[in-house]
């Protein structure tokens, strides 16, 4: 080993980064330190889709639906799916951080706390969207329906922002508590109450090929929920993890 | 360097340290020792900026603590006894990320010199979670030096390493801390302590009862000196 | 120890003579109602324990912002004492929503927006209460409560928001009678007066609930301390 005297002597010191610039820099290592350590495994999104496809199954048993049945449950059946699989993601994805000390390291260094609440709220986002991007193909083709619809599309992804941005801060708090696997869908799903309504409703309108005036109010709704959230997990979550 | 005055700290209504006062001048290699429960780890999770001090006023390199602790964790590197490491990553790969996080320039550069300095760079492409214990906080090591901190904080290091881990850990603690460096470090392991600091410090009880420096006490008077620092009041 | 205030006794006294009072109102005062019959007196108390739910709610979230910004133990106190305050009166809401709506709508649920509204909101507390008892460190109990009660709270008005808009696309119609119209009686004077008096006689009960809550809260800190105390 070489000792560290001999080489560089004098090395620039990082407090020479811009703020703003940090905070990107510091956001992207964490989505791509997750995205990497997935791909390498991959433990969580196996596990989600997995578990998406098994929801899915059992609710071809227990419903048993003639084929002109299944699209008014369609939305209602996805979006239980992506509820639960979602859960496994968040729980997942926080316990990484937690088990091996390593949400320590990242409050450890000179970023803002929010750049971290993004960044894992980013990686969520995007594990559940490949979920999504999966089953729903399977979906159509189990069942017969298309589910390529552009609005649906949209109204799939705004649901998913919302989700994972009030899961992402719930799941901080979960995860440093005894209770953890079974408290984040306690805590969430009340909360999250008017994603899964409106992303639901949404969805139907789009796939009964409903007039845009009545499918407006679920994608403001959606919006509206999202922005709000968004805001006040940026402002709260440096309580969640400070101790 | 660091100047702890007054610290106290209090989980609800259960005080931990009271009224801990600590001085640490620029280079020294401070050993912290004390009994199990004396508050060893809160105290450095304080250090650390992980933790907030309840009362008392902490200041490293002259910034304040909490309020100014951005500045501070650029200055700071620590090593827990959790690696910190991410065990589906490379050792390349975290040592990337960590730099990122800090924003170190000239990364690639900087990880070569880092993996040849703990000894890793034969591994550098292997994933973490196929490192023995003593290789991770070798690496652990290696990513509290890679923004070239000039404050160290080590919290019991050697737990979990075996007699050829802990000496491999020893060579590296030493190269750390002759880059001139300040460092402090918690051990139950007097003996292991003694090789490395310059000072040695007891925490019992909250406060800091004992202070000396290693040039004044023969190392088999060190046991002596701990077992009368931490006794009953 | 601190001794029971004046002023919280003479709260006590006068809180249990409004309830009297108001139960007289309920059973005597107020006329029976021409379409629904007894069962409407349900009504009176049913509302009023719903307004105290949703006081207790935004309590609960006033006082975890003022932990979060003060870091006083003693708004943790406090809003631990609303949801538990809440969770019990949202329960009642719930409960006495249900009588009434049995005889009336032949059924015993449903899914309106403000009984589901409500129904979240109590599940919000019973998970705050949850997440509580999850965590050792008091301060990070405390920290994680005030910001799951601001959560929560923010959520409601949506989840309300998101009910209603379900109901007027997808009416609903059970029964003979249109569920969502809690108005569908017009109050007559006496009526309106017993509502309104039942409406202050319950916040005057939220009012000395809370104020006993948090003399307990204090007390039992107290308690721990010196018990802590006595150990070292």
């Amino acid at each position: 080993m070489k000792p560290e005297t001999q080489l560089a002597t004098s090395f620039p010191k990082t407090s020479a980064r811009r703020p703003g610039f940090a905070f990107f820099q510091s956001l992207g290592a964490v989505v791509w330190k997750d995205l990497a350590a997935e791909l390498r495994s991959r433990e969580l999104l196996s596990a989600m889709l997995v578990f998406a496809l098994l929801v899915i199954l059992i609710f071809n048993f227990a419903l048993d639906l003639e084929p002109r049945l299944r699209l008014p449950v369609t939305p209602g059946v996805l979006w239980v799916t992506f509820a639960f699989a979602g859960t496994l993601g968040l729980n997942r994805s926080m316990a990484i951080e937690k088990d091996r000390g390593c949400l320590d390291g990242l409050l450890l260094a000179p970023v803002d706390r929010s750049a971290i609440y993004f960044g894992k709220a980013i990686g969520n986002l995007i594990f559940m969207l490949l979920v999504e991007i999966i089953v729903l193909p399977i979906y159509s083709v189990l069942y017969n329906l298309n589910l390529f619809n552009p609005g649906l599309l949209l109204v799939t992804l705004l649901g998913s922002i919302g989700y994972v941005v009030v899961g992402t801060l719930l799941s901080t708090m979960a995860v440093q508590a005894r209770t953890r696997d079974i408290l984040l869908p306690i805590l969430l799903f009340p909360v999250v109450l008017p994603v899964i309504l409106g992303a639901v409703k949404g969805s139907a309108g789009f796939l009964n090929g409903l007039e845009m005036l009545e499918i407006w109010p679920w994608i403001n709704l959606l919006v509206a929920y999202d922005i709000i959230f968004l805001a006040i997990a940026f402002m709260v979550f440096d309580f969640v993890v400070e101790e | 360097m660091i100047e702890v005055r007054k610290l106290v700290k209090r989980f609800g209504l259960k005080t931990v340290l009271r009224g801990l006062n600590f001085h640490v001048e620029p280079g020294e290699f401070v050993a912290l020792l004390g009994p199990n429960g004396a508050g060893k780890t809160t105290f450095l999770r304080i250090l650390a900026s992980l933790s907030r001090p309840t009362l008392g006023d902490v200041r490293i390199s002259g910034y304040h603590l909490p309020a100014q602790a951005a500045a501070v964790r650029s200055r700071l590197g620590v090593v827990s006894h959790q690696p910190l490491l991410y065990g589906d990553l490379t050792a390349e790969e975290n040592l990337q990320f960590y730099g990122r996080m800090y924003g170190v320039p000239e990364l690639p550069r900087r990880i070569d010199q880092v993996l040849e300095l703990v000894g890793l760079a034969p591994r550098r492409r292997d994933l973490v979670r196929t490192f023995s214990r003593g290789m991770q906080q070798r690496l652990a090591i290696g990513r509290a030096v890679l923004h070239d901190p000039d404050v160290m904080l080590f919290d019991e290091p050697h737990t979990g390493l075996d007699q050829d881990a802990s000496a491999m850990l020893d060579s590296v603690l030493q190269e750390v801390a002759a880059r001139g460096r300040t460092v402090v470090m918690t051990s139950h392991d007097l003996s292991r302590a003694a090789d490395l600091a310059s000072r040695f410090d007891i925490l019992s009880r909250g406060v800091i009862t004992a202070s000396v420096q290693r040039a004044d006490i023969e190392i088999n008077q060190l046991l002596g000196f701990y077992r009368h620092a931490t006794q009953e009041a | 120890m601190e001794t029971k205030p004046r002023l919280l006794t003479v709260l006590d006294t006068v809180t249990v003579i409004m309830l009297l009072l108001a139960t007289a109102m309920v059973f005597f005062y107020a006329p029976m109602e021409a379409t629904m019959g007894q069962v409407q007196r349900v009504f009176y108390f049913h509302v009023a324990a719903g307004w105290v739910g949703m006081v207790s709610f935004l309590v609960a979230a006033i006082s975890g912002v003022a932990y979060l910004i003060t870091s006083d133990h003693k708004w943790d106190t406090a809003g631990l004492s609303a949801v538990e305050i809440g969770i019990a009166f949202a329960f009642i809401n719930i409960v006495t929503g249900s009588i009434w709506a049995r005889p009336i709508w032949n059924t015993w649920w449903t899914w309106d927006p403000r009984l589901t509204t409500a129904t979240v909101m109590e599940l919000i507390y019973l998970a705050y209460l949850m997440l509580r008892s999850g965590i050792e460190d008091p301060d990070r109990r405390a920290r994680f409560g005030a910001v799951y009660a601001i959560v929560g709270f923010v959520s409601v008005p949506l989840t309300f928001f998101s009910a209603r808009l379900f109901r007027t696309i997808h009416p609903v119609v059970i029964g003979s009678n249109d569920p969502g119209a809690e108005g569908t009686f017009d109050m007559t004077t006496r009526m309106l007066q017993t509502f309104l008096f039942s409406l202050l006689t319950f916040t005057f009960i939220f009012a000395d609930l809370l104020w006993h809550r948090i003399r307990i809260g204090r007390l039992a800190d107290r308690v721990e301390q010196l018990r802590l105390k006595t150990m070292q």
